[in-house]
């Protein structure tokens, strides 16, 4: 693979271009490798803010770390234009999820840190770094140190750390995830006013998300990857009007589009149990806590016709598609819900466990656990089977490692310790790292 | 113009030193003063370390009072270039093994055995060493007690500042990649001060535990050749000789005033410095204070003149624009060949040494012999464990007294570090002459020296970690009316089991090392013995017999690294996983 970075001859050409992009992890040594992206094309130009939206594990922070020059990906071209201008706007800068704050740095030092490395002189360091301050609303606040900060206010440093340094590209990595929802907004707003008065020394903004509402009310364009492995899915480009309103029709229907477009079942069929990768045995899971699931039992058994739309739910439970989708999925691996488009219903089964009291409820969960997860039949079998009743869990653990990654059969084997347990259907001992029949009841 | 324009800088240039902003303050006097006096010793001490050898016959260690603040300073210079050569050490080799897998599968187990292995014992070997290699200069004996203290200080600061490198959290290291730190500033900015909290404990650490070997590296003899290098420890090792108990006393309390001095002006205003590098974005309650930083920190004039000088280091080497890019990984088969064959080379050479060592054994010494040192080796083993035991018996159930006291504990804390600062070895002498006065067994009676200066890292473990129990499982207990007994098992001691390892596994590698200066000890012309692996090393080293005290050596790094092993490891590691709170 080629990364370059390359002065265009002509203004019109795209400022980043990146084509057939591939990435693994883990390496060739033995296991299975992980396929994180795969045949990602894109293109990003002068003057638009891009999204890429996509839930966890679909390589959407891979790419941005890739063009972020941070990441050599596996295979494919990653073109990063330098644009001649009259500004001295050139290469790009990142704001972190974390922030990535120095936390022995002031606000002044942190924001000097990129230019320093640049070698500028230190009067005009100074300058600049005023300059980012006040633009960002820090002023007052140049000699505190980033644990003396609210998170909003860190990420303003962030962000003022990555506009110093005059990037023509400005990199976002869910850069208002880590805040709550009120200081996200600010962020957020403030952020816009800057880019549509053109007060920011950028071309071009990349961000990474995986709220759906942020992605429509900040972008020109989004890009929904799919994940595992992450591919672009969709392309959507949005032509509302900035500002733009959450309660505006036009916003909900863009914003429910996504949903659906993000639960769609893939084409390709073959390999594919629910959304979850892998058959079988092999069955990625994630760890959902039974509290979880029975909650979401019973918000659909309480909504009207036990039916209800996803994005609606996801507003209503304050849950990002990121968190709600999993759980959902993991209803339907269970067949104690179906997902169809964006609406997602309780079977009978599901109607029964939630009108169920305490007992009933784990029977019913035990039955289903065994029926639809190979892996929790598969465990029970084996300590029927042994005279013993005992099993050390680093076996099955094992054979999950044929399938899967090691970090994806560490989630797997927690879930289904986790519904073991609540199903009573074996007991585990963390001491020993080892399931049994015996039950302490 | 030229002129002008400089003439009007040169004016500035007055105009601002006429300003309050660079005048000195009240604060810049006492600091200029302070300044000045420690230049003053250091540049009298240097002098002194590089005369001829025929001066320390010339002029022996006499006990006069008068000379004795000379001599606590030679002993504290000694201390402090061992400290600056192990940060050299630490700089250099632990960063070679956080940035190169091949150095670090050499350097990390050799760490690791260095960090177990009494160093005491080893002391014939570096004198011998060190004295061949300067041989008309008090610079090789002092190189030797260097030396020495050096390879008791090293090896955990060396492996505490390669563990920071090695968890630098992920995004500053992206964040730092991303704005392009060229590898100087990217160790001043990010691995320096991240590592910087717990570097500075282990500093801390390897001081307290350095006291006790300055004190035993400067008067010593092996076989016919026996040297007195000024200092307390020579003072005390004529005040043994000449039985004079007044004399113990005045280095006792030199080496108090020593301790305090050290801790006010050195330890504190570090470790209040040191506080805004502990990696947390929230504000901790209780700072470190320190009455020294503070008046650096006041001072107008002084802070001026050490800006540039901090500038200056940032811009050492010319700032260079790094590339972003990661290289790339070599080949799979490739590496893993080159790996084997690395592995190769490192196997053959630690078969060599090993060859070679027996070899050498071999030649002077039968098994009859090995097996003398071995049985020795239970006999201390013995005593460091029971005195572990009753230690533990002693300080556990006071430690949890003070943790729960939060007015007591933290002056506590402090006289605890100064106690575990403060080298036993001075106070041996008193405890001698009750043994001899009262004609008790040596045998017995001589153990508890091994423990003395150890026991404090567990009462000051203990405190911590009950001063660090949380405020809401207390008063569950309390709400509960847990039984006494209840409240021990299922609360206080889970909760300060990893802090008390930790304070354990301390005290019993500390008193391996005691036991080669507590098993034999003189009075004067009475020597009293107990049998052991301490004595069996400290009668070779006097006698000259180079074989035997490898062998002692020998015998003991391999009890004190099976120790570690099959009992304080597994036990740390048991706490950690199933005790630590939070």
């Amino acid at each position: 693979m080629t990364v370059t970075l390359e002065r265009p001859q002509q203004l019109a050409a795209p400022l980043v271009e990146v084509k057939d992009l591939k990435h693994v992890y883990g390496g060739s040594r033995g296991g299975q490798d992980l396929m994180v992206l795969e045949d990602v094309d894109l293109t990003l130009n002068s003057g638009e803010i891009v999204g890429l939206l996509g839930r966890s594990g679909s390589g959407k922070s891979t790419l941005l770390r890739s063009i972020a020059g941070l990441i050599t990906p596996t295979a494919g071209t990653v073109i990063v234009r330098d644009l001649p201008g009259d500004d001295a706007a050139h290469g790009v800068a990142m704001v972190f999820q974390s922030f990535a704050l120095f936390p022995w740095l002031t606000v002044q030092k942190n924001v000097e840190l990129g230019l320093e490395a640049q070698g500028v002189p230190a009067d005009a360091r100074r300058q600049r770094a005023l300059a980012a301050i006040d633009l960002i609303g820090l002023d007052g606040f140049e000699n505190a140190y980033p644990k003396e900060l609210s998170g909003g206010m860190r990420q303003r440093v962030g962000l003022a750390r990555a506009l110093v340094v005059q990037p023509s590209i400005l990199l976002m990595d869910e850069p208002f995830s880590a805040l709550d929802v009120l200081t996200a907004e600010t962020l957020r707003t403030d952020l816009l006013d800057l880019w549509s008065e053109g007060r920011m020394p950028i071309r071009s903004i990349l961000l990474v998300t995986h709220n759906i509402e942020e992605a429509v009310l900040m972008c020109d364009r989004i890009l929904v990857f799919s994940s595992n492995p992450g591919r672009v899915i969709a392309e959507i480009k949005v032509d509302l009007p900035q500002p733009r309103k959450r309660l505006d029709p036009a916003f909900r229907a863009l914003v429910d589009d996504i949903y659906a477009r993000m639960t769609a079942r893939p084409k390709d069929p073959a390999a594919r149990e629910g959304l979850f990768p892998g058959t079988g045995l092999g069955t990625v899971l994630t760890h959902i806590s039974t509290n979880t699931l029975a909650g979401m039992i019973e918000t659909l058994a309480a909504a009207p016709g036990a039916r209800d739309d996803l994005s609606d739910l996801s507003r209503e439970l304050q849950l990002e598609v990121d968190e709600l989708l999993p759980i959902a999925e993991t209803l339907q691996l269970m067949r104690f819900a179906e997902i169809a488009g964006r609406e997602i219903r309780l079977t009978p089964a599901g109607k029964r466990y939630a009108d169920a009291d305490v007992d009933q409820r784990k029977q019913i969960f035990a039955q289903h656990v065994i029926a639809y997860v190979p892996l929790a039949a598969h465990i029970r079998r084996v300590l029927d089977d042994r005279a013993s009743h005992q099993a050390p869990a680093s076996r099955f653990r094992d054979e999950l490692e044929d399938f899967m990654s090691e970090a994806y059969a560490e989630e797997t084997m927690d879930a289904i310790i986790t519904w073991g347990r609540y199903a009573e259907i074996f007991a585990y001992h963390e001491d020993d790292d080892r399931f049994s029949l015996d039950n302490p009841a | 113009m030229v002129f002008l324009s400089s003439d009007r800088q040169g004016a500035g240039l007055l105009a601002r030193f006429a300003r309050r902003d660079l005048a000195p303050n009240r604060f810049d006097i006492i600091a200029l003063v302070l300044i000045g006096a420690f230049a003053v010793l250091v540049v009298h001490g240097a002098r002194q370390m590089n005369l001829p050898v025929s001066h320390l016959v010339t002029e022996p260690v006499v006990l006069d009072p008068a000379r004795l603040p000379e001599y606590a300073l030679r002993s504290t210079l000694r201390m402090f270039s061992a400290i600056a050569l192990s940060l050299l050490f630490t700089f250099g080799v632990a960063t070679l093994a956080a940035k190169s897998r091949k150095a670090e599968l050499v350097i990390i187990p050799m760490l690791d055995i260095a960090q177990s292995i009494p160093i005491m014992s080893f002391l014939a070997f570096t004198l011998t060493f060190f004295v061949g290699l300067f041989p008309a200069s008090e610079l090789g004996v002092e190189g030797a007690a260097i030396f020495l203290i050096f390879t008791s200080q090293a090896w955990n600061m060396a492996f505490s500042f390669y563990q920071s490198l090695r968890t630098i959290p992920s995004d500053l290291d992206e964040a730092a990649r991303q704005f392009g730190l060229s590898p100087w500033k990217r160790f001043l900015k990010l691995e320096l001060p991240f590592a910087t909290p717990a570097l500075v404990w282990n500093t801390m650490m390897s001081m307290s535990g350095g006291w006790f070997f300055v004190v035993a590296s400067e008067a010593f003899s092996v076989g016919r050749t026996s040297y007195m290098l000024p200092g307390i420890g020579s003072w005390l090792s004529v005040a043994i000789d000449h039985r004079d108990l007044a004399a113990v006393a005045w280095a006792v309390g030199a080496m108090a005033v020593v301790i305090v001095l050290y801790d006010q002006l050195v330890f504190r205003p570090i470790v209040a410095w040191a506080d805004k590098f502990r990696f947390e974005q929230t504000a901790s309650e209780i700072e470190p204070e320190s009455w020294f930083l503070d008046l650096m920190r006041r001072t107008r004039l002084l802070a001026r003149v050490a800006e540039p000088i901090g500038n200056l280091l940032s811009h050492l080497p010319a700032p260079s624009r790094t590339t972003r890019r990661q290289p790339r990984p070599l080949d799979p088969t490739a590496a893993l060949w080159l790996d084997r064959l690395w592995y190769s080379v490192i196997g053959a050479a630690v078969l060599w040494a090993v060859v070679t060592i027996v070899s050498y054994l071999a030649r002077s010494l039968d098994w009859d012999e090995a097996l003398v040192a071995v049985g020795d080796g239970f006999f201390t083993l013995g005593r460091v464990l029971v005195l572990i035991v009753i230690a533990s018996l002693i300080w556990v159930p006071i430690g949890v007294w003070i943790g729960l006291r939060p007015a007591w504990s933290q002056r506590i804390q402090a006289l605890a570090q100064f106690l575990a600062a403060f080298p036993a070895n001075v106070i041996f002498p008193f405890a001698v002459m009750a043994i001899v006065a009262l004609r008790l067994d040596p045998d017995i009676w001589l153990s508890p020296l091994i423990i003395l200066g150890t026991q404090w890292y567990i009462l000051f473990n203990v405190v911590a970690g009950a001063s660090a129990l949380p405020n809401d499982l207390k008063e569950a207990a309390g709400m509960f009316h847990l039984r006494a007994w209840q409240r021990w098992r299922d609360f206080i001691l889970p909760g300060i089991m990893p802090y008390y390892i930790t304070g354990a596994l301390t005290a019993s590698g500390g008193s391996w090392n005691a036991s080669v200066v507590a098993e034999v000890v003189t009075w004067g012309h009475r020597t009293l013995e107990a049998r052991g692996l301490g004595a069996f090393i400290a009668k070779a080293t006097a006698a000259g017999d180079i074989p035997r005290v490898a062998l002692g050596a020998t015998v003991m790094s391999l009890f004190v690294i099976t120790l570690n092993r099959s009992l304080w490891r597994p036990l740390y590691a048991y706490a950690e996983k199933n005790f630590r709170l939070n």
